[in-house]
């Protein structure tokens, strides 16, 4: 039996290298597949430009930022950057509302499939590309300031005496509260409130809500409005917790899509629980247990070789074998979403 | 003025103008660039008219683009590499072993699921399958991949090829991709359209992680470079005596009003200059038998009753079924032909290239760009998808110098030394994304079908 300060130093571990970063980046990742699942289920397409709102709003927060720094204002021990997330948010929904206006409503009126719509987006997706890299560059950007680390692995070390430290960064529970406080102003938004109600209506059957006097242009001004402040927030978070690259942001939309087919397309609460799905098991299935076995296993049961299922290079295939298992034996997802 | 956009005429035009263009480009910038265009547009014509059998004629929305060239990537390596015997001699063993594990698990879980009712039992049964079998041929894998890779790290570490011609990876690369696609539509084919599109897209994702990753294979991000060329080399042309005399009596009047001195210093710039276009056009003569090969073909399918029930099947897939076609599996079909295409356009590629780069391998480029040939060039027309291939790849390459030209114009007012004069110009590069965005979104508005339409066919009865 291993003592009980093993068991303790084994559950540190794998906080700190599996729990802590998961659940935020599990988080970040529901706020963007919200933003993907809300378009799907009121506009009726996959957006593939999804990514590239979300580098788009994070590009404004970040430059409203600097100028921001070059004033002097800063936010305290928080980063500035969430003074000048409502900016942003506002600037990406001028953006989106824009890109509505000149491109998808003409396809909206002529009820195009939604094969059209994908491929449309795309093109949309190239230009946003392109317009970010454009302002911005396409290298990294660090905008994250403020008090970097709650408690540090040292700190931790010390304050419990245990050999394993737990790192808990600012950004990770900062990303934590906004997402909860996110999620929980929409669902009662989509749940109380009369225009939720109209979007769910709208969402459910089209034609019903539209006899029922629900003005659907309506219902597409407010999507578009939440859907690109969630994606800003989310790209914010994911930017302030790693770093901001236009070519990433692109890329998660894969991992976004997976989170959202996954819990089930078109349910806002799949959408969260899927992203968490997706984030785990990424990071689950890449990390190395070595040590942990180490530390749980008598020393003649200890493994040699560095216990990990697959090399962290493969973390984005992770979700897709995920996505694909999914949509073979249960194509609804988690939680039945629309599936026609 | 409306019989020139007739139907009829659009294409010879619509060619007639590339040409032009592409001599334009010989003549403004330099003729071996144009031919390194040209042969670049020939591949792109390819990959789209690839494409076009999966879209044009069956309305499947393939976003794996990129996987399936780098596939046919991987065949030219594996085709023209010498076989490394050491590397073969130390792994070579748990690798077979590890292979014929994998098919064995693949042969007990169909056996499995197809003895079994389906219900949990049945999952179950399966999960444990898998997990055992991960187990057992990691035991086998991994001690053979670090043997593998520790061959001469710095220049080996893989198992090479067989050693052959890299022409025949053209096949190869075709017969690959195909049978990748036969396995990536078994899984995905059936799933509604977008669903169909973010499956594809992540696939492509993992054949290139596992390229990048598995570096027994084709080297990883290590890349290979220095492959075989199935034509001659610059510098042996150059030293080779008929390709002398033919430079030397091609331009024999522009040499005789030298004296001997300069005539031979001008003899020699024209025979390295006449090498590198020499070797260009043996590219582009291979690649347009390839081209004109796959042209033709699809368009003889095209046009017999194969191409008729694959539109009937686009157009109305519940009345092609209730005619008594199978969908799924001429879906299944279509996807596999036009993987087959692009695969052996992604082996010419790299035949090309003489290198093979997994990082290389980036969406945009492979797979929304060859997306927005066909729909440019007019998807379900087979000209029209070689033409989009052309088109896009010209503006691909020259939209850049022409970014740059134009933000050199708009800030011409400002200080050179300014900060914002500097950021526009270093930026201008990225203006060739924004220009194929619009090249899209504008041709979806205005254009849907393209440049060069789709023939719409009134047949009596």
């Amino acid at each position: 039996m291993p003592e009980f300060v093993d068991i303790l130093n084994a559950i540190v571990l794998f906080s700190n290298f599996v729990l802590v970063p998961a659940i935020s980046y599990g988080a970040q990742l529901a706020l963007g597949a919200l933003g993907v699942t809300l378009v799907y289920s009121i506009l009726r397409f996959s957006n593939f430009a999804h990514g590239d709102l979300m580098a788009f709003g994070t590009m404004l927060v970040i430059l409203i930022t600097w100028g921001f720094q070059s004033m002097g204002i800063s936010f305290g021990f928080l980063p500035t950057a969430l003074l000048a997330l409502p900016f942003g948010i506002v600037g990406a929904i001028a953006f989106s509302l824009a890109l509505d206006k000149s491109v998808y409503k003409f396809y909206r009126l002529k009820k195009s499939p939604p094969v059209i719509f994908v491929i449309v987006s795309t093109g949309v997706m190239f230009m946003t590309n392109a317009i970010v890299r454009f302002i911005i560059g396409p290298t990294d950007q660090r905008f994250m300031d403020g008090t970097k680390f709650i408690f540090r692995p040292r700190e931790f070390k010390e304050f419990t005496g245990l050999s394993e430290g737990l790192a808990l960064k600012s950004t990770q529970v900062l990303t934590v509260t906004i997402t909860l406080i996110a999620v929980t102003a929409l669902f009662y938004f989509l749940k109380k409130t009369r225009t939720g109600k109209a979007m769910r209506a709208f969402s459910d059957n089209e034609d019903l809500a539209l006899l029922s006097g629900i003005n659907p242009d309506r219902v597409v001004f407010i999507t578009w409005i939440i859907v690109a402040a969630l994606a800003t927030t989310a790209g914010t978070l994911y930017g302030l917790d790693k770093s901001f690259k236009p070519f990433t942001y692109f890329m998660l939309l894969l991992p976004m899509f997976a989170a959202a087919i996954v819990g089930g397309i078109g349910s806002p609460i799949g959408a969260v629980v899927g992203g968490f799905v997706i984030a785990f098991s990424e990071v689950i299935v890449t990390y190395a247990y070595k040590k942990f076995f180490i530390y749980l296993m008598p020393p003649a049961l200890e493994p040699t070789s560095l216990m990990q299922f697959l090399s962290t290079d493969y973390k984005f295939a992770v979700s897709f074998i995920i996505l694909v298992v999914v949509l073979l034996i249960r194509p609804t997802g988690i939680f039945k979403g629309q599936s026609t | 003025m409306h019989n020139l956009l007739n139907q009829k005429y659009r294409a010879p035009l619509a060619f007639a103008a590339m040409g032009l263009l592409l001599m334009a480009v010989g003549m403004g910038q330099s003729w071996p660039f144009a031919l390194a265009i040209l042969n670049l547009c020939i591949i792109s014509a390819i990959m789209s008219l690839g494409v076009n059998i999966q879209w044009g004629y069956a309305g499947l929305l393939n976003l794996g683009v990129m996987g399936f060239t780098a596939l046919g990537g991987m065949a030219a390596v594996l085709v023209s590499e010498a076989p490394v015997l050491e590397a073969w001699s130390v792994g070579g063993q748990g690798m077979v072993v590890s292979f014929i594990l994998v098919v064995i698990t693949i042969i007990l879980s169909i056996l499995v699921y197809r003895n079994m009712a389906a219900s949990w039992q049945r999952r179950v049964t399966l999960s444990l399958l898998y997990i055992g079998a991960f187990f057992v041929i990691n035991h086998f894998y991994e001690p053979a991949v670090r043997a593998i890779e520790s061959v001469n790290p710095a220049t080996s570490g893989f198992l090479g090829g067989m050693g052959m011609p890299i022409i025949f990876s053209w096949i190869l690369g075709g017969i690959m991709a195909a049978g990748v696609a036969w396995v990536v539509g078994k899984i995905t084919l059936g799933l509604r359209s977008d669903y169909l599109a973010i499956a594809t897209l992540g696939i492509s994702e993992i054949i290139i992680a596992v390229l990048k990753n598995e570096d027994w294979l084709v080297r990883g991000v290590k890349n290979v470079a220095g492959l075989e060329r199935p034509v001659p080399y610059e510098l042996d042309l150059q030293a080779t005596p008929w390709f002398m005399d033919m430079i030397a009596s091609l331009f024999s009047g522009r040499l005789s009003v030298l004296t001997e001195v300069e005539g031979a210093a001008a003899l020699n710039d024209l025979i390295i200059q006449g090498s590198s276009i020499f070797v260009k056009l043996c590219y582009t003569g291979l690649f347009t038998i390839v081209l004109v090969a796959v042209l033709w073909l699809s368009t003889k399918a095209l046009n017999s009753p194969w191409g008729r029930m694959m539109r009937a099947i686009r157009d109305n897939e519940e009345a092609a079924n209730a005619m008594g076609k199978n969908v799924v599996r001429q879906h299944l079909q279509v996807f596999v032909l036009g993987s087959a295409v692009v695969g052996i356009a992604g082996a010419m590629l790299v035949t090309l290239d003489g290198q093979f780069t997994p990082t290389s391998y980036q969406p945009l480029r492979f797979t929304f760009l060859v997306w927005l040939m066909v729909i440019v060039g007019g998807s379900g027309n087979n000209l029209g998808a070689a033409f989009g291939g052309f088109f896009i790849w010209f503006m691909w390459i020259e939209a850049e110098p022409l970014s740059i030209a134009f933000m050199d114009l708009v800030t011409m007012g400002m200080d050179q030394a300014s900060d914002l004069r500097n950021h526009l110009v270093k930026s201008a590069p990225h203006f060739r994304l924004f220009i194929m965005g619009l090249v899209l979104l504008l041709t979806m508005r205005f254009m849907p079908r393209g440049i060069i339409p789709e023939e719409t066919r009134l047949h009596s009865v």
